[in-house]
């Protein structure tokens, strides 16, 4: 699996009361939670961004509050990845649990840039910054994660699970 | 190798002798918490997803509406209808709606829903608030919850730990809200990702129940999988009074591995106010300078149980609250609520200009009841002070102890106590 896009970047401690604010929590709806993706940090971020499009951060990225608004408006408003440094925990279960891919890499996420062209293969771990003909090696997910992303998601994995027991 | 409490608490829900840090385990789980956010998600996930939507076990799952209710607005309200209809479906046990809820991490506690020795997950950050009755409890999201409701199990990695040794007793008017202010600002909002914080020492003998409550409760600021506290006398007491369930207090191994060490004397520290917009941007009260407010909240999941409410009732009390500051003072459950009515604390905010809410998370998350305008400050009892958490993105949360915020409140700007010559 693949993904290509153009690189949205942002810092350190990204909290997930602004990539989707609590103002916009009385929906559940992915498409409208779309809509507000990333408001209050990147008021341009839902005009700009196209299918298959990466977003960069540096530490501590989705902190905060857990709710899974936030993994699920950025999967449903076309990304096909979060790279960062590192990710706040709780983010990090519920992207994998709804099948967002997300890789930790420091030096990817400071060898990147906004506007960058980026190509990622997610079987390999490579991630190629094909603006600036660079390569990094990301983190791999264990064979649990690895199992529950196959899946598509970790309510699919137990489905699968229960079954073959 | 010895374990840390957290990680004999998840070895023995797991069925292992012993784990390690960085292992992957399923582990059997006790409770099962969402609200009225976080739970419709999760009960999407389970009809839309599961072949079969039974819930493991009807007893051990809390559905709490508390974020955004009594319902601010019509899809609030259906959010919370599809809730009611989930738990009458599947005969929940403990379902808490408008007239016995109370803000979930207040509440549970109360109930008696959490004792020590538990593994509890709840699809709300703050749910690390009951590592207080040394428990294992940690926020996750909503398919989590799903998958916890429909299995009874969840996975986690075996977190590494670090150890916060408290000596010493906390000086007048200094809370645990201003210890855990205090640590976030010693380690960073990151500064225990991924890891335990295990509360330790003499200085906990010290800690009143709402006080560790308060700090456990905000080891998520600080990026913590969870925090935890021994079990000692006052925990007992506490959990006797309120749970018919019985306990089982761990104990770290003497030899348990700790990824860092830090130790803290409780009597160094001073009232603490962590400015915008990251609850690491701590500064001591004796640094604050002057800062106008125009509105203070006393409540939350952090701040508003029975303790909070005295402190704030007795700097309150014979005082008003500033013309042109709006104070907001929302007892965190019904229970708390009147007991604060008996006590006579609701009369003293009426009485100094303060108004009391019915309990909610409302401002808290710049939901309702309290969101702030463009450039608007607040000096805030809540636990996160980020961009637009209250409101607009160009107003300001200062988090701080009720001390501080009903000082605040009648100075009109960042004040502790001591301002008011208490």
């Amino acid at each position: 699996m693949k993904a290509q896009g153009t690189v949205f970047k942002y810092g350190d401690n990204v909290d997930t009361d602004v990539i989707i604010p609590a103002r916009y929590l009385n929906s559940s709806d992915p498409a409208e939670l779309a809509t507000h993706c990333m408001e209050d940090i990147d008021k341009d971020f839902v005009k700009k961004v196209k299918k298959g499009d990466i977003i960069v951060a540096s530490k501590n990225f989705g902190c905060g509050s857990s709710r899974e608004h936030a993994p699920i408006s950025i999967k449903a408003a076309g990304v096909s990845c979060v790279i960062a440094e590192t990710f706040a925990r709780i983010f990090y279960r519920n992207a994998i649990n709804i099948g967002l891919p997300i890789i930790e890499c420091p030096e990817a996420s400071k060898g990147i840039e906004a506007g960058d062209e980026v190509e990622i293969d997610f079987d390999s771990g490579m991630i190629y910054n094909k603006t600036r003909n660079t390569q990094f090696k990301g983190q791999a997910f264990p064979e649990f994660m690895q199992k529950i992303i196959a899946a598509e998601g970790l309510m699919n994995y137990i489905n699968e699970t229960k079954e073959q027991a | 190798m010895g374990m840390t409490m957290t990680q004999k608490i998840l070895a023995a829900h797991a069925g292992l002798s012993s784990v390690e840090a960085g292992q992957l385990i399923e582990a059997d789980l006790d409770l099962v918490l969402g609200n009225d956010i976080t739970s419709p998600v999760a009960i999407h996930e389970m009809d839309g997803k599961m072949k079969d939507s039974s819930v493991f076990h009807k007893d051990k799952i809390a559905l709490v509406m508390d974020h955004f209710v009594p319902n601010k607005d019509i899809k609030s309200a259906e959010h919370c209808k599809c809730v009611r209809e989930f738990a009458a479906r599947h005969e929940i046990t403990n379902f808490f709606d408008v007239g016995e809820m109370g803000i979930e991490h207040a509440l549970l506690p109360e109930k008696g829903l959490v004792v020590a020795g538990d593994v509890v997950i709840g699809a709300d950050s703050h749910t690390c608030t009951y590592g207080a009755l040394g428990a294992f409890s940690t926020g996750v999201g909503s398919t989590d919850m799903a998958a916890g409701m429909a299995t009874g199990k969840a996975w986690f990695k075996v977190p590494s730990a670090i150890k916060i040794e408290l000596t010493g007793k906390l000086e007048k008017w200094v809370s645990g809200k201003d210890v855990i202010l205090h640590i976030i600002g010693m380690i960073g909002v990151d500064g225990a990702l991924y890891q335990s914080m295990e509360f330790t020492g003499e200085g906990v003998l010290e800690l009143s129940m709402d006080d560790r409550f308060t700090i456990a409760n905000m080891a998520i600021e600080a990026g913590g999988k969870n925090g935890i506290f021994p079990v000692d006398e006052k925990a007992e007491a506490y959990m006797k009074e309120h749970s018919m369930r019985p306990f089982k207090a761990y104990e770290a191994d003497a030899d348990a591995e700790y990824a860092r060490v830090i130790r803290l004397d409780l009597s160094s520290i001073r009232p603490t106010v962590a400015f915008p917009h990251l609850p690491e941007n701590t500064r001591s009260i004796d640094e604050v300078g002057d800062i106008a407010i125009d509105q203070v909240v006393i409540g939350s999941c952090t701040n508003g149980r029975m303790d909070d409410l005295r402190v704030a009732a007795k700097i309150l009390e014979g005082r008003k609250v500033k013309k042109g500051v709006r104070a907001i003072v929302i007892p965190a459950t019904q229970k708390i609520y009147l007991q604060a009515m008996e006590e006579g604390i609701l009369k003293t905010f009426i009485e100094a200009g303060a108004i009391v809410s019915t309990p909610t998370c409302g401002p808290c998350l710049g939901g309702y009841m309290g969101v702030l305008a463009e450039g608007e400050r607040c000096v805030s009892t809540t636990n996160r002070n980020f961009v637009g958490r209250m409101g607009h993105v160009a107003s300001e949360v200062y988090l701080a102890s009720p001390a501080v915020a009903a000082s605040s409140a009648v100075t009109g700007k960042i004040s502790g106590p001591e301002e008011l010559g208490m």
